[in-house]
């Protein structure tokens, strides 16, 4: 095994470009697993370590973007953007541990792609578009189209993740994740909701339920249906319960899951329902400026 | 001593192979003696990650040994092919079970069915099968992966049902162990019956009846350090063998044999232990490691990953248990009927001497002069499994705690007062016939228990919102006080302490007294495995009582001295404790008796006084000073070896189950506390309370230790941990951490401890063994108390979100 050092991105764009089997590697917290279990043998390792920028954020107030460096770990994520991006900063916490957080990042979630990884429904309730470089130019692929199946995603062999952009949060995002422990778990099933109001949408994301990472969409529409016909973006009035209730039903039918040793399938259904009525309430209130329901840890 | 002091004591005596050649402690301040919660001496080492493991094993030219294991449960080999593992270069060995080198090719700790290496036939997931030795880890594993194994699949036999059922496969065909006379079919490993008073007739008195089936989930111990350890080939053709290990001396006898050398031609040391909970009493690496450091001729060393791990001890037995309880409408019990089926896997391990447990604890610390008992153990193609803290009695306990609250329930009577009107005391008599004599305060832990003020109701509201830390799903942020309900549950156990069943069980302690530079000092030798419990910090306290010194040096477990038996069955406080409180007394009455021989004529008090020694000194009862043990002693050292046997017990007649089995009772109480979102099944134990009789407290901070560390194991099974083996397969689903869950420290509740101290007059200091009764009742209080919260019946543990809601 080689180990490729670039100094700069532009070394390590063109690094893997000669090398497209190489294996990039960030954080290590999912590529080190990997090679202790020998379950991959990678001919090279490519180490973004040394690449300052990739551990940079940028939050343009003038464009209403965030610019996340693929290797900005999950601790500062916690701590830097939690006003910009509130679901992905709380799914952020639900990761691992202390040491796992101030080692992995997003960057490493999406090159896994694992159905189970927690940015992801935040990315996808968020709108989030991936930066993927390579020699041969910068594309921006919309979160919607990277999962492409079970832990692959939409990169070329030639290509490396720069950064993921989301736009800065213009409404309350939740984020909400069952294990069978309090800490330290890797999700049976996780969903993340944003508000969208200057376009009047919501989004969705759905954790650990179907091959991949998935939206909701039937639910997404109906809710933005519900809420316009009874003119609630404006009234902010109290969302009728049984909206509350045909959301979370569509978010349930939405998903894809199995039985595993985490958990059943038909568990994973109605727990994604649960999560779904609440985290709704939860942003919903916070919309209506009703209360303060934003978790302290 | 100070951090930087201990530090540097462990390490100048630290040999190469990373093992510490001895701990010393001194005292500061205090005494340093019984009864003080002096510390530890590996503990600032643990904590800052220096202390040398086994896995940190190293020796200069090593190679690196490793295990190829089965990939299914039931096959009969058709072949090995080892030739392109051995060409492979760096490859030094390939052994198989035809490279045995003597004709004992089995070993076991009761019962010798466990082949060093698979002979014609695989009998679980992950079994060995062969050995490579090669220059580096990596080469070692990639080699024994070009090793060729051809199985031919058999059927597999996974519980009671498919193992007897008419044809079902053997999984060990010629029996001939001293328990297949008697049970009721091959694939039962052993069976005990206790029968007592008659439960027939006592069952028409009853004016309750209340039936349950238990199920109780493989839980694994999950020590933190991985098997592994050090052969090192000896210039006398004999092997020196460095191992984390919970009993050198048994590993010692069944390692032996199977080289094909004396015993004391296999050296063995302790080396650094992380954890072990029962899971090394069995061997692991020992055989293997040796066999490859002979045949190559190097050091070989082998370290399971954790992965390996799974496949590399024993579990807890999983358990069905049937249960029948009957009572008066005055909350008296009038019988118990239970049959206890253990699944032990695919080779005995201590299988015979857990049934027994599970059966002569299986009604708890009540009185019921009518039992019926049944418990079994049987032989399935499922992973081996053996002891681990609570020992057969955790599964009983788990089952009938449940029946207890079903019968108050169904006598519309209070749980804890139903328990205490049937609680034993001591002079009570267990169903073995044996009389309990000495304390047994059952009634009063729970109501110790129950006394305790409860935490806070909504206890994660701040004025800043829901703390997520504080409620079920933690920081995953799945509710913020919605579907959340609290619940109380109670339960209390009953657990023996030391080897049972007529074991000839004794330890061995080796003290020496000496003056170096006008200080009296002293050194204690013990084959002890220290894992974690404490023993070493122990055994220096009761030196320091015993001898009046302050410095003590504890040296290496090894071989060199007498066996200590195991560090399981909560014994050793108790014997090796014992044997070293035994030994210091023979050595202070050496000591006494040169002081009388230099300096009998000069005070009186020499010939009458009792006389003790304390401080450095030769004191009278009185407390006068007669004279400086360094004194006494100018050149000559005073150095014995003694052996310390607890009472001696009886088996249990087979049919009857009646006997003398047991040496001492310990008895702990647990009140849970738990908050269930009942919409997601999810738990969080928000406070664990305990309340358990330690006879005496020799270092309070440890047994608060053990206390809360036995609660946090029961926890685990209680809501999240258990090995899941396919039923169809008989292959383990989850051997990770991944997957595997223990709890995290913000699963760990507080755990406020009532520790109560009533002499045993029969054990040492009136101490009682307490590192399992713990374990015990601490997982039916937790599910005691998410039935309160769900009104579920929950039959099962560990409960699992689906369990709760029902989805
Ligand atoms: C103990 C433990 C607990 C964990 N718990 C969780 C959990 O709760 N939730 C969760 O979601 N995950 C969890 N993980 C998985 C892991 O921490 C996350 O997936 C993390 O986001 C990976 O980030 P990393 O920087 O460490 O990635 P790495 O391991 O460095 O890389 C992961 C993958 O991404 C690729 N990659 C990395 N950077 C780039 C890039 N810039 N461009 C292209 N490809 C790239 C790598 O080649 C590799 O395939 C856990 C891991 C461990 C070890």
């Amino acid at each position: 095994m080689e180990f490729l050092r670039p100094a700069t991105w532009q070394e390590a764009v063109a690094a893997k470009a000669e090398h497209p089997s190489a294996v990039p590697i960030a954080g290590g917290t999912d590529v080190m697993v990997e090679i202790n279990f020998d379950h991959r043998r990678p001919e090279h390792l490519l180490d973004l370590g040394r690449i300052p920028e990739l551990s940079e954020f940028d939050t343009d107030s003038g464009s209403g973007t965030v610019r996340l460096g693929a290797s900005v770990p999950y601790s500062r994520i916690m701590e830097h953007l939690r006003t910009q991006a509130p679901g992905l900063a709380l799914a952020s916490h639900t990761v691992a541990s202390p040491q796992i957080r101030n080692r992995g990042g997003v960057g490493g979630n999406l090159g896994t792609a694992s159905p189970a990884g927690d940015a992801h429904p935040a990315l996808l309730a968020g709108g989030a578009e991936v930066e993927a470089v390579s020699v041969r130019g910068t594309r921006l692929i919309p979160i919607d189209d990277f999962y492409v199946g079970v832990k692959r995603n939409a990169l070329a062999p030639d290509e490396l993740i720069r950064a993921v952009r989301l736009k800065t949060a213009t409404g309350p995002q939740q984020f909400s994740k069952v294990g069978t422990r309090n800490a330290m778990v890797i999700a049976v099933c996780a969903f993340g909701i944003a508000l969208h109001p200057e376009v009047r949408q919501v989004r969705t994301g759905i954790g650990s339920a179907a091959p991949t990472p998935i939206r909701a969409r039937a639910a997404e529409e109906f809710l933005a249906a519900a809420l316009e016909e009874a003119g609630l973006w404006e009234s902010r009035a109290a969302l009728p319960p049984a909206v509350a209730r045909q959301f979370a039903t569509l978010v349930s039918g939405a998903a894809n899951p199995i039985d595993d040793v985490r958990g059943t399938a038909s568990y994973r259904r109605h727990a994604l329902g649960v999560m779904a009525r609440r985290t709704l309430d939860w942003t919903w209130r916070e919309y209506r400026g009703a209360e303060r329901t934003e978790s302290c840890a | 001593m100070s951090t930087a002091e201990q530090n540097r004591a462990a390490e100048g005596g630290r040999t190469p192979t990373g093992v510490a050649r001895g701990l010393t402690q001194g005292a500061t301040g205090t005494r340093g003696g019984i009864g003080e919660s002096t510390l530890r001496p590996d503990g600032v080492l643990k904590v800052t990650g220096e202390f040398a493991y086994s896995s940190d094993l190293w020796h200069e030219d090593m190679l690196w040994g490793h295990t190829l294991r089965s990939t299914v449960a039931h096959a009969r080999i058709v072949s090995i092919d080892t030739a392109e593992a051995l060409a492979t270069p760096g490859v030094y060995a390939v052994l198989t079970y035809d490279d045995l080198p003597t004709e004992v090719r089995h070993y076991g700790l009761e019962i010798r069915d466990t082949p060093v290496l698979a002979h014609g036939k695989v009998r679980h997931h992950g079994e060995p099968v062969a050995l490579v030795a090669a220059d580096h880890p990596e080469t070692a594993r990639r080699a024994a992966a070009k090793i060729r194994v051809v199985y031919e699949e058999l059927p597999v036999v996974t519980d009671e049902a498919s193992a007897t059922a008419p044809g079902a496969v053997l999984v060990h065909e010629d029996r001939d162990d001293h328990h297949s006379g008697h049970v009721p079919h091959p694939n039962i490993v052993h069976r005990q019956p206790i029968v007592r008073g008659d439960a027939d007739a006592a069952a028409r008195r009853a004016d309750v009846v209340v039936r349950g089936e238990y199920v109780f989930g493989m839980q694994d111990q999950a020590f933190l350090g991985p098997e592994s350890g050090l052969a090192v080939p000896a210039e006398d053709g004999g092997v020196d063998l460095y191992v984390a290990t919970q009993w050198l001396h048994s590993d010692l006898r069944q390692i032996a044999p199977v080289l094909g050398l004396p015993e004391k031609k296999v050296r063995m040391t302790l080396s650094g232990v992380g954890g072990a909970f029962g899971g090394r009493e069995d061997l692991s690496m020992q055989i293997h490691g040796c066999l490859l450091a002979l045949r190559t001729g190097k050091p070989v060393k082998i370290v399971y990953n954790r992965f390996e791990s799974f496949f590399g001890h024993v579990h807890r037995h999983p358990a069905k248990l049937t249960y029948e309880h009957g009572a008066t409408r005055e909350g008296k019990l009038t019988h118990v009927r239970c049959r206890i089926v253990l699944d032990g896997g695919a080779y005995a391990s201590s299988s015979p001497a857990v049934v027994g447990n599970a059966a002569s604890l299986g009604v708890g610390p009540y009185v019921v002069d009518d039992v019926d008992i049944e418990a079994l153990a049987l032989y399935t193609n499922n992973p081996p499994c053996g002891a681990m803290r609570g020992f057969g009695a955790v599964q009983a306990c788990f089952a009938y705690e449940a029946q207890m609250d079903k019968v108050a329930a169904e006598l519309g009577m209070d749980p804890v007062e139903f328990r205490q009107r049937n609680a034993m005391e001591q002079g009570a008599v267990m169903p073995t016939g044996q009389v309990v004599d000495s304390p047994a305060p059952v009634a009063e832990l729970l109501r110790r228990v129950k006394a305790m003020p409860l935490p806070p109701e909504r206890q994660w509201e701040t004025t800043e919102g829901a703390d997520v830390r504080a409620l079920p799903g933690g920081l995953s942020n799945t509710t913020h006080g919605e579907g959340v309900v609290r619940g109380i549950g109670y339960a209390v156990g009953i657990k023996n302490v030391g080897f049972s069943e007529g074991f000839d069980d004794y330890s061995t302690a080796r003290v020496r007294i000496e003056a170096i530079n006008g200080e009296a000092v002293a050194t204690v030798h013990t084959a002890m495995a220290e894992v974690g419990q404490g023993g070493v910090t122990v055994h220096a306290q009761i030196a320091r009582s015993e001898l009046g010194v302050t410095q003590v040096t504890i040296n290496p477990a090894d071989t060199q001295v007498g066996s200590a038996g195991s560090t399981s069955a909560s014994r050793q406080t108790y014997m090796t404790g014992g044997a070293v409180k035994n030994t210091c007394e023979a050595v202070r009455e050496k000591v006494l008796a040169i002081g009388r021989r230099k300096f009998g004529t000069y005070h009186p008090a020499w010939a009458t006084a009792e006389l003790l020694l304390e401080d450095g000194h030769v004191v009278t009862d009185g407390g006068e000073k007669l004279a400086p043990i360094a004194e006494v002693l100018e050149d000559e050292a005073v150095d014995l070896e003694l052996e310390f046997r607890h009472r001696p017990t009886q088996p249990f007649d087979l049919r009857t189950g009646q006997g003398n089995g047991h040496v001492q009772y310990s008895f702990a109480a647990h009140r849970a506390v738990v908050e269930v979102d009942t919409e997601l099944g999810l738990v969080k134990v928000v406070e664990l309370a305990c309340a358990q009789d330690v006879g005496k407290a020799l270092n309070p901070l440890s047994v608060a230790g053990q206390i809360q560390g036995g609660s946090t194991q029961g926890l685990g099974v209680a809501v999240m941990e258990e090995i899941v083996v396919d039923p169809v397969t008989a292959k383990v689903r989850n051997p990770s951490f991944t997957d595997y869950l223990i709890p995290t420290i913000l699963d760990t509740p507080s755990m406020p401890l009532d520790i109560l101290e009533l002499a045993d007059e029969h054990a040492p200091y009136g101490l009682r063994g307490i590192g399992e009764a713990p374990t015990l009742s601490s997982t039916p209080a937790v599910l005691a108390a998410i039935r309160q919260a769900t009104g579920l019946e929950l039959n099962r543990t560990p409960v699992r979100p689906e369990h709760l809601t029902g989805s």
